[in-house]
């Protein structure tokens, strides 16, 4: 319970560019508290890279309170670290023992580009989203009332569940297939669930599917690594809903 | 026009009895010289004006006197003679008061300079920073002259349900078919920005969309937990469009605009139904209808909600809409993209200078108006429960282009949060507000108590009931743990600055948040409601916790990732940590910032909350401006632009931006020095949270403004920045907004000493009763301050005053006692 301090190795990958090749690099780290968590650690480290004129570690993070999805790193060998059902920024260095070795990657995927060293282009999630994640409603101000058409609590809470996906990409660094369908999943789920998503569903599925080819993502082979890896606990039915959704707007669809 | 003030100097006799001050303000322009001087001789019996040389324009190279320059000739003989009048009542005061009787002659030059000082920053208070500014400055001064800036809220006429609906009716419109030759910038991409540029974007105009995270979607927002205020009255408990105007007036301590916030909530109602078209999954009852929830100091329930997750429900509901439009093609977004300065042309906002943060490259932007929807300034004080990158740079470059900043030291520190851990600590993570509905809020009454606690030696459980200090329920007996958040704040630090702080941490800071009643009581009546009338003890407990799993579970399994301590056994540790601005750009009712075509949304204006924002408005506001405000106002100024054509990005004053940009960039890459970024942020944040946090007082806004000032030269010669400006640097934009934050802090202390008043979330220690309550003075701070920027020394900023006007609410105390 107790706070105490901590000596690790930090073996990190350094990349300087999008272009540039990188490698493993080891750090040793002394004196870090195992109340902090693990970008604080990060934060340290970087203080004393600072502190010694050396290049600073670059990696993606905001919130620090796991909901706004930007931390992303491989943390030996499993996405967001060795926890489950948490972010990075949610890891604590007390889930690691004095003279621990913790390995550090990017996400690893040809659909997300290395900037440097640990942040990586998740932009194709945008550009799903882009395709059809969406209800053609303008604003207005004169839609419906929104009681006017009841939601039965099961569909409005899986559609919420569905919902609450980060677009972090741990699922996809997860895949051995580097498949993003969770994350599509998630969203086609979330409208397909609810009525207001229900005009646009055909079109939506295919859509996003087709994009998702587009940029480069695998294809989903059950074997369940995002749904254990997802922060937010996305279940695996969401794929299947997308997948039924895909076959019956291909055998219904018009076009 | 700028103009220059001359003052002379202060005389007198050694026998006190006669004090001459001169003036003299000129205004020059291509050889053409505006000047006006008076000098004034009080004595103890009376005083006596010597006209001195009088208004006048001197055309020195004998050319035609052009009209602004005659126009200007009268602004001056108008602020002389403003100087006049406030000389002359501020030394019948000294009179009467009798101070002077034992002024030396050194008092009497400080009084006097003092008295023009404040003449000339239009009416200010005399405060010691104007005093020293006197003292210290050379006799010659740049100000820019009260008539240039017209602070008028153009608030529609009319009673005030119907100032909204005449306003639109009214409004110019843009036809269809003129959208697409206007462009609008919109940065940051908020719950404001992307609801802004999504309907934008719908209407037709050519929308640029910015923001600095890797994705539209990561934009704060996302991390506000509770929910949305909305006057539907689904639950028949009485609410109305009215109650939620008057609870958010009352709320902010009487510190807000009337017509802004009553249109706030009138449009509450069409935010709601607008979410629901896009799919944003809120709560819903068996019944398949939107459930509610009730929040702080209101007594209906109005407050929609998705679980603990409603800002990122509702973020995403906005992102889906901007997305739909950038596949649309009708947004081009950015991202990864940092607005570094705005572009005006002709006084008017006209584009932005953006660094791409992958490469360093400085690009320039052009716009017929600019859309700033960037958010907080709570990251001034390091710790906060801002995310990492929020940061005020955007709205503290178009302040320093000339829109004024208003009630800076409005803060909202909220009461439930995990306390500061360590020095290595990044940020502060936030309890709900909802946890106060069951948790009892103690210390322990005994201060050996306290300090064994913190020893280890003793646990929070182990403390007999009789030993502890309920200090709400002590004080507050009506609301107990249910007061506003800056009630709870403030009474959380008192226990702790006396010694009876709980968390073994630097500074002993942190509070219990006890469930152990609740546990027992909800317990009792679960097993009453299954027919055991007499549960043993361990099954009375044991439906406890599962009661309180159902209500708070996510939350409580939160508190345990981050302390690694089971709040179902032990007390919580708590601490007030700072969450939101109430201050921000000043604003008209049509959301435009004194520079035209320059508009502000979200929490990045001042106008909605006054000086205490209440739970569940935050979302409301920046959906609102964005989805239902700001895309009619900006039609009414954009109609102006139809004829205008695309704007070059070539002009000279694109050119001057962008070389600024560049140059300040190179200045601090090239400081070399030995310090990181972190490092002084760190610092101001120290000043900030001790002494522009949840109390003040002026010996210590004095200070703070006088540490802040050193901070800030030592950051200019000291900051040591790795890396190149060509690439990704993330220290290099910490850098960026971090030497913003350092000027804005100090105008928050500014503004704090400037208001001798207590109110909301502002607490100066001089203004409190008997029992520690704030004191409001409507007679002399009923209005909103807004600063105007001089240089980076906020000694120097220029006060203008907005008097609010209540019409439909009559002001009253705010008491929960």
């Amino acid at each position: 319970m107790a706070a105490k301090n901590i000596d690790i190795i930090l073996k990190v990958w350094r990349q300087k560019n999008t272009n540039a090749k990188g490698k493993i690099e080891t750090y040793e780290l002394s004196e870090v508290s195992t109340d902090s968590s693990f970008l604080e650690m990060l934060d340290q480290l970087n203080e004393k890279l600072i502190g010694e004129k050396e290049t600073p570690i670059t990696f993606d993070h905001d919130c620090r309170e796991g909901i706004c999805g930007s931390c992303s790193l491989y943390i030996d060998g499993r996405a967001h670290g060795p926890q489950t059902g948490n972010t990075t920024c949610q890891l604590h260095m007390r889930s690691f023992n004095n003279g621990d070795t913790i390995y550090i990657e990017p996400w690893r995927s040809k659909a997300f580009p290395i900037i440097k060293d640990l942040m990586v282009d998740r932009s194709a999630f945008d550009r799903i989203q882009q395709s059809g994640g969406f209800v053609s409603v303008n604003t207005s101000g004169n839609t419906l009332d929104a009681n006017a058409i009841p939601i039965t609590k099961d569909d409005a809470d899986k559609s919420f569940e569905a919902a609450t996906c980060i677009g972090c990409g741990a699922c996809v660094a997860s895949c051995k297939n580097s498949s993003a369908m969770l994350f599509v999943g998630a969203k086609v789920s979330q409208y397909s669930l609810l009525p207001q998503g229900q005009v646009e569903a055909k079109n939506r599925v295919q859509n996003m599917v087709r994009q998702m080819d587009k940029e480069g993502f695998g294809n989903c082979t059950n074997t369940g690594a995002c749904e254990v890896e997802c922060p937010k606990g996305i279940s695996l039915e969401n794929i299947a809903r997308m997948n039924r959704d895909f076959l019956l707007s291909n055998i219904s669809s018009d076009k | 026009m700028n103009v220059y003030y001359t003052y002379g100097r202060v005389k007198g006799d050694s026998k006190k009895d006669e004090q001459t001050i001169y003036v003299r303000l000129f205004y020059g322009r291509n050889k053409i010289q505006v000047k006006a001087s008076t000098q004034l001789t009080i004595r103890k019996h009376g005083w006596n004006f010597k006209k001195g040389e009088d208004a006048d324009v001197v055309d020195l190279a004998k050319k035609q006197i052009p009209p602004q320059d005659l126009e200007n000739f009268k602004n001056i003989k108008q602020r002389l003679s403003d100087i006049r009048v406030h000389l002359k009542n501020e030394f019948r005061k000294l009179m009467l008061s009798r101070e002077h009787n034992s002024f030396s002659q050194i008092q009497w030059n400080d009084w006097a300079r003092a008295q023009l000082g404040s003449a000339l920053f239009q009416g200010q208070k005399q405060t010691e920073s104007t005093t020293k500014f006197l003292r210290k400055r050379e006799n010659i001064r740049r100000i820019e002259p009260s008539s240039s800036i017209n602070l008028d809220a153009k608030t529609p006429e009319g009673p005030i349900d119907a100032k909204w609906t005449n306003h639109k009716n009214k409004m110019k419109l843009v036809a269809p078919n003129n959208r697409p030759k206007i462009d609008v910038i919109v940065v940051g991409t908020g719950l404001a920005g992307a609801s802004a540029a999504a309907s934008l974007g719908e209407m037709g105009y050519n929308v640029k969309c910015f923001c600095f995270q890797d994705s539209p979607r990561r934009a704060h927002s996302i991390a506000a937990q509770g929910g949305i205020n909305a006057a539907k009255n689904y639950q028949n408990d009485g609410d109305s469009i009215y109650r939620l105007f008057y609870d958010t007036i009352k709320g902010g301590d009487y510190r807000s605009r009337e017509g802004n916030v009553y249109r706030l909530a009138e449009v509450s109602v069409s935010i709601i139904d607008q979410c629901v078209a896009q799919g944003v999954p809120f709560a819903r009852d068996y019944g398949g209808l939107l459930d509610n929830r009730s929040f702080g100091g209101v007594q209906v329930r109005r407050t929609f909600y998705a679980a603990g997750q409603t800002g990122q429900q509702l973020l995403l509901g906005a992102y889906s809409a901007l997305s739909r439009q950038i596949g649309l093609g009708r947004v081009n977004m950015y991202n990864r993209h940092e607005m570094m300065d705005v572009v005006k042309i002709d006084g008017k906002a006209r584009g932005i200078i953006t660094r791409n943060l992958v490469t360093g490259d400085i690009d320039r932007h052009s716009a017929h108006a600019v859309v700033i929807c960037t958010g907080g300034y709570g990251n001034v004080y390091f710790l906060s429960t801002n995310a990492m990158g929020s940061n005020a740079s955007a709205a503290w470059k178009i302040h320093k282009k000339g829109a004024l900043f208003a009630n800076p030291c409005f803060v909202q520190i909220h009461p439930t949060c995990i306390p500061v851990h360590g020095t290595n600590q990044s940020k502060l993570t936030l309890m709900s507000e909802s946890l106060r509905n069951s948790g009892r809020i103690w210390v322990p009454k005994n201060k050996e108590d306290a300090e064994a606690i913190r020893d280890g030696k003793l646990k929070p459980t182990e403390i007999p009931e009789e030993e502890r200090d309920y200090y709400l329920e002590r004080r507050y007996p009506a609301f107990g743990n249910l007061v506003p958040r800056d009630v709870a704040s403030r009474a959380a630090k008192e226990r702790c600055d006396v010694g009876h702080g709980i968390e073994a941490n630097d500074t002993n800071e942190g509070v219990y948040l006890d469930f152990a009643t609740e546990i027992k009581t909800k317990g009792k009546q679960v097993a009453f409601a299954q027919g055991d009338k007499t549960p043993t003890e361990e099954k009375t407990i044991e439906l406890g916790k599962k009661w309180v799993e159902e209500k708070y579970g996510n939350l409580f399994q939160m508190y345990q990732q981050i302390t690694d301590e089971n709040p179902y056994e032990t007390p919580m540790k708590i601490y007030p940590a700072v969450h939101y601005s109430m201050g921000g750009v000043w604003v008209d009712y049509n959301l435009q910032s004194t520079i035209p075509g320059c508009f502000v949304a979200g929490e990045a204006n001042f106008s909605d909350h006054g000086a205490n924002r209440l739970g569940a408005s935050a979302l409301m506001q920046g959906l609102a401006d964005g989805y239902f405000v700001v895309p009619f106002t900006l039609a009414n100024y954009l109609a102006d632009d139809i004829r205008t054509g695309s704007i070059s990005t070539d002009s000279k004053e694109f050119v001057d931006a962008e070389n600024e940009v560049k140059s300040q960039i190179n200045r601090l890459m090239n400081i070399k020095g030995t310090n990181s970024v972190d490092y002084f942020h760190k610092k101001l944040g120290v000043i900030m949270w001790n002494k522009v946090g949840m109390s003040r007082n002026k010996e210590g806004l004095q200070s703070a403004i006088g540490e802040i000032q050193v901070l800030r030269e030592a950051f200019w010669k000291d900051v040591y920045i790795p890396g190149d400006a060509d690439e990704m640097n993330a220290e290099l934009e910490k850098a960026l907004r971090v030497a913003d934050l350092m000027e804005l802090g100090q105008l928050m202390a500014v503004d704090a000493l400037n208001r001798n008043e207590s109110c909301g979330g502002h607490f100066r220690e001089e203004y409190q009763d008997e029992e520690g309550e704030t004191l409001r003075d409507d007679v002399n701070f009923k209005y909103v301050a807004a600063w105007e920027y001089v240089d980076a020394d906020a000694r120097n900023s220029v006060l203008h005053k907005e008097q609010l006007k209540y019409e439909s609410i009559k002001i009253a105390d705010r008491n929960y006692k």
